[in-house]
């Protein structure tokens, strides 16, 4: 017994030529462009309410996004109660691009912004260190201008801020005395010059930027 | 006592229209002659004393009619104060259906359906149709009971973090913690569940917040001032759109859901009548575009027609408004209508390029953007050429089915029955497996809103509620059919109890194959016919389970009794039940393997 319906079989069928890639995007066989993933820095405004956070990390994690590190605290407005919150995410260009649309998507997000590469950067760590050989440590910490939190006998513990590289090249520098705790806060930024970060009042339109190629400069971590 | 709730709910009476909602005191309504007044008939309503009196008033203000839910411990003071208000609240037999028909309540009236539940496990039991609702982006508000305050997070009886639990699937949700607040919380969520891209809204609702005193009334539904949504579409896109489109030689439009619920069906049939541009829809645009036009290329997809995926394939400009590019729809996204430049019209930004890239972005209300478009082109698209082959493609892959009269009945021919002895505007609701697939296939859906199914999440037991929801959104004179798998009817089927009780017209078509028929498909394609737990011999009569509920119950096994009997059981004034004894060999082609190529739609078995 037959079943199914007739018509020519798929081998009989016309194929067209061209393709897509992953992202959905024509490929043009001349020059297939294929998307790196590049680190970058999304800056969002959000009202300061119980649950934006969750619903942030969230969003991060069910769409399988690779965050880097997520920060959060007060900002101006303090009387509107408002939060910056500061994602540092490693994904292909269309992959950002979804990331900034679905953040906006949230009730609670007040303004989404991807910070250009000479944007400001810091990070703080607590590194605790044997210190054994305390004149040794303290040229050390000196060498980064690290602030020293807490000391004793056995241990110290300094405080050192700066951009990631900064912070990478002193506790690799610390190691030789033995590090025995790290503690550190992910990244915070913020816009240079007048430029605005992410605020209420210059939400960019997302009809703009779906039109545009995000910016592929390489970063530059100051 | 069974009341009629489908012709005349409680609360309405002829003094009352539509357009005046009831403002929730029996004690005075508003004379005949008072409501004819030009301006709204507005009786001075009781104050609000607590809580739950303002979420109440706050669903009133909106234009509530119908709530559906489950009674239970946290949400009684709500229940309570219900119990003086002029919404007609369905209880249900399962929070599930509540859900379901509160989902399928938006989708027939475009108005956002209300459901209740109380906390812990009458929450949970939402979250099924609250995810069901955001995959599909229905208008749906959620209110749910949850312990007091107090004991937020002690691991009281009956506690979830119902916020925590629905954040994934809810559009927004709020964890309502003021007494004085709680009403404008239930404002806001019904305006966020209406506006932009619809979608579920969720207010928990703390039992000690609902029974505070309070004398606050609800703000109006207002959407908060940080959701923006913007309509029109930037005009310099929408220019170059419109001249990509004047110079396609192979264009399509692809209507999807969007197309329904921003209201923007008719400006796109005429948009594609005037310019002659083939049409497909996505399985939520059924009902987008007339499925009996000559430009009708009808669904796409894993198993749309033959003709549609052959139209997608080969287009080289696709219009697509409201639409998420599924992977139901697209198949493999490298063989995803590769010689197309999409121009892609959605209002939410963050559908544009997720799936597909889009050439063209506008970004904008479906109705608005169109008309836009529509006055942007200046010229049809030279595509003769095209829709003659298109028509070609029509015969070439025609969906016709053999019914010889020694077999088993085969379903498509139930469809087709189904579908002739009911009017143009019917309502068809429908679980998820084989069944609906016949559903979307062999019946020929002209309205917008008159399909109403579970797409995105693929809910099986979807059905039934959803006909209860339909049918208190319906038109009187509207039929509602709800065609359903033995498989999906038995996970739901606790809802004929509320259909009996609220005497609603609905008859259910059961295509009863004995299997879970959509996995003994592929287990047969893909498994080597090992059906491991498809087989479901095991089912119950569903004619007589039906009688049993109180229901009027039917049993096709033969060609000759299926004309009769469906006139029957759609004449039957009630709830009516037709256990269909359909071919259990039967399977649903054309197909698309999953991640395929929409050009290598199977038409049998052999071509998987």
């Amino acid at each position: 017994m037959k079943r199914g319906l007739d018509g020519p079989t798929p081998e009989e069928r016309p194929t067209p030529a061209g393709r897509r890639n992953k992202q959905g995007i024509r490929i043009d066989p001349e020059v297939e462009a294929k998307r790196e993933p590049r680190r970058t820095v999304i800056s969002a405004l959000v009202e300061h309410e119980p649950g934006v956070l969750s619903d942030v990390s969230g969003l991060f994690s069910r769409r399988q996004f690779n965050i880097e590190s997520l920060t959060v605290g007060p900002t101006e407005d303090e009387d509107e109660n408002r939060a910056r919150i500061t994602v540092v995410v490693e994904e292909p260009d269309p992959g950002i691009d979804q990331i900034k649309k679905q953040l906006r998507k949230l009730v609670p997000v007040i303004a989404v912004r991807e910070l250009e590469p000479d944007a400001m950067r810091r990070e703080l760590a607590l590194i605790k260190v044997n210190a054994e050989r305390p004149d040794q440590v303290a040229a050390v910490a000196d060498m980064y201008g690290a602030k020293t939190v807490d000391s004793s006998p056995e241990s110290a513990t300094f405080e050192v801020t700066g951009a990631r590289q900064k912070i990478d090249a002193a506790i690799e520098t610390f190691t030789q005395f033995g590090i025995r705790e790290i503690s550190r806060t992910g990244l915070t930024a913020l816009a240079r010059g007048t430029d605005d970060t992410a605020a209420a009042s210059s939400t960019v339109s997302t009809a703009d930027e779906a039109n545009q190629q995000p910016n592929a400069q390489p970063q530059t971590d100051d | 006592m069974s009341e009629r709730a489908t012709k005349i709910p409680p609360a309405e009476t002829e003094a009352q229209s539509d357009d005046h909602p009831t403002d929730g005191t029996q004690t005075d309504p508003p004379s005949e002659a008072e409501s004819d007044a030009e301006a709204p008939a507005e009786t001075t309503p009781e104050p609000v004393t607590n809580g739950a009196q303002s979420v109440v008033r706050a669903l009133e203000n909106a234009g509530v009619e119908y709530a559906f839910g489950v009674q239970g411990g946290a949400i009684m003071p709500v229940y309570d104060a219900l119990y003086d208000s002029d919404i007609y609240h369905v209880t249900m037999a399962h929070e599930q259906g509540a859900s379901h028909a509160a989902d399928a309540y938006g989708i027939v009236s475009g108005e956002p359906g209300v459901c209740l539940a109380t906390s812990g496990p009458g929450a949970t039991n939402l979250v099924t149709g609250i995810a069901d609702a955001d995959m599909d982006s229905d208008p749906m508000l959620a209110l749910t009971g949850q312990v007091p305050t107090e004991f937020v997070g002690n691991d009281a009886f009956q506690e979830t973090d119902t916020t925590g639990v629905t954040t994934p699937v809810t559009k927004d949700n709020t964890f309502s913690s003021d007494p004085d607040l709680v009403g404008s919380d239930v404002s806001e969520a019904f305006a966020l569940a209406r506006e932009g891209r619809p979608g579920p809204t969720l207010v928990d609702l703390p039992k000690d917040v609902t029974k505070a005193e309070t004398d606050c009334e609800p703000d109006a539904p207002k959407t908060p001032d940080t959701y923006e949504v913007q309509t029109h579409a930037e005009s310099a896109i929408v220019e170059a759109a419109a001249d990509r489109l004047e110079s396609a030689n192979r264009p399509v439009m692809l209507l999807g859901g969007g197309v329904i619920k921003g209201e923007a069906s008719e400006v796109c049939r005429e948009f594609a009548t005037e310019h002659e541009i083939p049409v497909v829809t996505t399985m939520p645009g059924i009902g987008a575009f007339p499925e009996d036009h000559e430009l009708s290329m009808e669904m796409a997809g894993m198993h749309g027609t033959g003709y549609a995926n052959m139209a997608i394939t080969h287009c080289d400009t696709m219009l697509a408004i409201g639409t998420r590019f599924d992977d139901r729809l697209t198949g493999g996204i490298d063989t995803f209508a590769p010689d197309a430049e999409i121009i892609h019209v959605d209002i939410d930004p963050a559908e544009v390029s997720k799936n597909i890239h889009a050439d063209y972005p506008l970004i904008g209300d479906a109705a608005t953007v169109v008309e836009q478009l529509a006055d942007a082109v200046q010229a049809s698209p030279q595509a003769k050429k095209w829709r003659a082959q298109c028509q070609q493609w029509k015969s070439d892959y025609s969906m016709a089915y053999d019914a010889p009269e020694d077999e088993p009945v085969q379903p498509e021919f139930v469809v087709e029955a189904l579908d002739e002895a009911t009017d143009d505007d019917t309502i068809v609701t429908t679980g998820v497996g084989q069944h609906q697939m016949w559903a979307c296939q062999y019946w020929t859906y002209t309205e917008p809103r008159t399909w109403v199914s579970s797409h995105g999440l693929g809910t099986m037991g979807y059905g039934l509620p959803a006909a209860i929801g339909a049918r208190l959104a319906a038109d009187d004179d509207q039929t509602v059919v709800c065609i359903d798998g033995d498989g999906s009817f038995l996970m739901t089927m606790q809802g004929l109890s509320v259909a009996v009780r609220e005497n609603l017209d609905i008859t259910v078509a059961v295509l009863n194959n004995e299997y879970i028929g959509m996995v003994r498909q592929w287990q047969d394609a893909f498994f080597e016919g090992r059906h491991s737990a498809s087989n479901y011999n095991w089912m119950p009569e569903f004619d007589k389970l039906a009688e049993a509920f109180g229901a009027a119950g039917f049993r096709i096994d033969d060609y000759d009794e299926v004309a009769d009997t469906i006139e029957e059981a759609i004449a039957y004034d009630g709830p009516s039940v037709i256990d269909v004894h359909i071919d259990p060999q039967a399977n649903v082609y054309p197909m698309v393997p999953a991640g395929g190529d929409n050009g290598q739609f199977a038409l049998t078995e052999d071509q998987l």
